[in-house]
């Protein structure tokens, strides 16, 4: 319990100094923030060896810190050093770390789905006990390459964990603007995959209950449709809150905003004896040294060399 | 004169347009939202709520649906924020839209416009910077116009929408926030015609859309040493208007093409090919390309100011077509004022 906290507490405070230094202007590049969004990532994670692949969208940092990616690599990405997890190649919406098992995030939405779905082929092929997690939210279902790739992926049953963080929005419109007033799991219910819904804030509830399941998908039972309903606190993309813009009703903010995922863990913990007050001392200091650490680094990490542009276009072996 | 911005002629246009003929309708992810694609649809929702729409994530699924309607006998208008993103659509658009008339024989063909932005700068990286006008350009039944002022925006809108034609509406990010005189009323730039954006007699300078800015600045600064350069900006870029280019480099006998977009297999490549065929014409200098290198833009600002062409590789390259070593300090100087992944200093991300 106390790592899962840990875990997001760390990407909590990582992404709130993303967000408190974006203005200096030296992140020059688009970041999809997901405070509110952490108990997600981490619960979906906590199964998962680095043996296991995960692939992500444009809201990716979360993702990526709780599959194992490295906290440095994340920063000077951002900061478009040489020591980016993809040599500054990527910018916020391009992060991996395949030491981790993370195999890419990309900015098309739905761009890694069938590219999951291909690493759980993949895995099934040479007969690892490999899963993929793979990581969207909830207009990623709205794209045809979704169901093509949720269809293959039953059909062969792929080792492929479906997780659609349903935050109710893409951008500024509402789901219900967007899709049919259906749950999202009648949709992988029509794609033959077994589905559920759980509270996307509750990271012990959804790391306990995906534990059963996990093991179902090494053993070949076929991919599984996960739906996190959850809220993402800033705006959609930038470093700041909108609600200014009123496209979010004052009393759902509210709502989700009381469910934040850490304050659910805290009152989890608390009721188990688990919180203190020196605890939450230790992590605090903990997590801020590291982030820290982690933008220092960054900002004193030299740019690619010249030499670097270009240099990825063909791999010689 | 009125000088309105590019952003603000966009969204005249299309309110116009609505207005105007009921067969119109305007459809992209995010048109009535707070944002509203950049300000270009700003408040058409609420002027014109039943014909205007919101759109799933789903390129390619409504783009076919944007056909079927022109088909139907409306005459959609779908809006993409980013270029990349219609890569999904590319099935639809290419083996449907551009073939409906041709493959039945001419029996109806298919009036959409298909509007996409190109991004630059900002770290927007390997997928939100692509311009893949040839891909669009290269395909005979499409149309592509790429306008590089708020008035050919607003007039291109027009001729485009009332085109009996798919027509690809090319716009990048970096002009939305220029400004140029537009006329109030409804108007058409044609398509398919090159404007003569500066007259001169030494070489022939062929761009179009936002590259156009660059070598009008350019421009300045060959001037000061003598150097008359003749600018086409060619507005369209299928069909191409060939006579036009043709017509300038017999005066000048030289030719430069500066084209934002990767050289190998690029229109500019199509342009040098078609002065070079044409027996007609006598070049005194081989003519050249000033292009994007041949690989994706990264997302890093260490590495981009050395992706980009400015005013100073464009005075570059002329020095090179006229065989000429010209003076680079000026234009090294003003281009060092400027943040090179910005399109001006209010810009501030993350888009
Ligand atoms: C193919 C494609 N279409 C549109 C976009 C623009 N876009 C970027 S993020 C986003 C919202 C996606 O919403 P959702 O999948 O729910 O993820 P969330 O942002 O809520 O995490 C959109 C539409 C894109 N990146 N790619
Ligand atoms: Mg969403």
């Amino acid at each position: 319990m106390k790592d899962l906290y840990y875990k997001m507490l760390r990407i909590r405070r990582t992404e709130e100094e993303i967000a408190k230094r974006y203005g200096e202007q030296q992140m020059r590049c688009p970041v999809h923030l997901s405070i509110g969004q952490e108990a997600a990532a981490v619960g979906v994670a906590t199964h998962l060896s680095e043996k296991d692949f995960m692939v992500s969208t444009h809201r990716a940092h979360a993702h990526y810190l709780a599959k194992g990616g490295r906290l440095t690599g994340l920063i000077s990405e951002l900061y478009g050093k040489a020591d980016g997890c993809a040599k500054g190649q990527g910018g916020s919406m391009h992060l991996v770390d395949w030491k981790a098992g993370f195999a890419g995030s990309t900015s098309i939405v739905g761009g890694t789905i069938p590219v999951g779905v291909g690493l759980a082929f993949a895995s099934q092929l040479k007969r690892q006990p490999q899963i993929t997690a793979i990581c969207i939210g909830d207009a990623a279902l709205e794209e045809g390459v979704f169901h093509e790739s949720a269809n293959f992926a039953s059909l062969h049953k792929l080792p492929v964990l479906f997780v659609s963080e349903n935050n109710l929005y893409s951008c500024y419109t509402h789901l219900k603007d967007r899709q049919p007033a259906r749950p999202l799991t009648d949709i992988a219910h029509g794609h033959g995959m077994r589905h559920l819904t759980l509270d996307g804030n509750d990271c012990f509830a959804i790391a306990a209950e995906l534990k059963p399941l996990l093991t179902s998908l090494r053993q070949g039972e076929g991919p599984i449709f996960l739906e996190l309903q959850t809220y993402r606190h800033l705006e959609h993309c930038g470093p700041n809150n909108d609600d200014h813009l009123g496209y979010r009703p004052t009393a759902e903010l509210q709502t989700w905003r009381a469910q934040d995922p850490l304050l659910i863990t805290r009152k989890q913990m608390e009721n188990k004896g688990l919180w203190s007050a020196a605890f939450e001392k230790e992590m605090e200091d903990k997590v801020f040294s590291e982030v820290q650490e982690a933008f220092h680094h960054a900002l004193n990490s030299p740019f690619p060399e010249p030499s670097e542009l270009g240099a990825y276009i063909y791999a010689n072996h | 004169m009125r000088i309105i911005s590019f952003v603000e002629a966009l969204r005249e246009g299309t309110d116009q347009l609505l207005a105007a003929d009921d067969s119109v309708f305007l459809i992209g992810e995010g048109v009535p939202d707070p944002k509203s694609i950049f300000g270009t649809t700003a408040d058409l929702k609420s002027r014109h709520p039943t014909r205007v729409f919101d759109m799933p994530i789903s390129e390619n699924g409504l783009t076919g649906v944007a056909i079927g309607a022109a088909l139907g006998g409306m005459r959609p208008v779908i809006v993409h924020q980013r270029m990349d993103f219609t890569l999904y659509a590319l099935d639809q658009v290419i083996n449907n839209a551009a073939k409906w008339f041709s493959m039945f024989g001419g029996q109806k063909s298919v009036p959409m416009v298909v509007r996409m932005i190109i991004g630059r700068g900002w770290g927007q990286g390997n997928q939100h910077s692509q311009n893949l006008e040839a891909l669009y350009a290269h395909v005979p039944g499409l149309k592509v116009v790429v306008p590089a002022s708020a008035h050919a925006a607003k007039g291109l809108l027009v001729s485009a929408v009332r085109d009996p034609n798919p027509v690809i509406f090319i716009e990048h990010r970096w002009l939305h926030g220029t400004t140029s005189d537009v006329a109030p009323e409804l108007y058409t730039v044609p398509i398919g015609k090159a404007r003569v954006a500066h007259a001169g007699r030494d070489l022939t300078i062929v761009t179009w859309s936002y590259p156009t800015l660059e070598v009008m600045k350019a421009v300045e600064f060959l001037e000061t040493q003598g150097v008359g350069a003749e600018v086409l900006d060619m507005q369209t870029i299928r069909p191409m208007d060939m006579p036009a280019i043709k017509e300038s480099v017999r005066k000048t006998g030289r030719l430069l093409v500066v084209n934002d977009a990767w050289k190998f297999g690029g229109l500019a490549g199509e342009v040098l090919a078609s002065v070079s065929e044409d027996e007609t014409l006598t070049l005194k200098a081989r003519p050249q390309r000033l292009t994007y290198p041949d690989f994706p833009s990264p997302s890093t600002h260490g590495l981009t100011k050395n992706y980009y062409n400015g005013p100073r590789e464009i005075v570059e390259a002329v020095g090179r077509v006229l065989g000429k070593k010209l003076d680079l300090g000026a234009v090294t100087d003003y281009q060092a004022t400027r943040t090179h992944d910005v399109p001006d200093q209010n810009f501030k991300g993350p888009f």
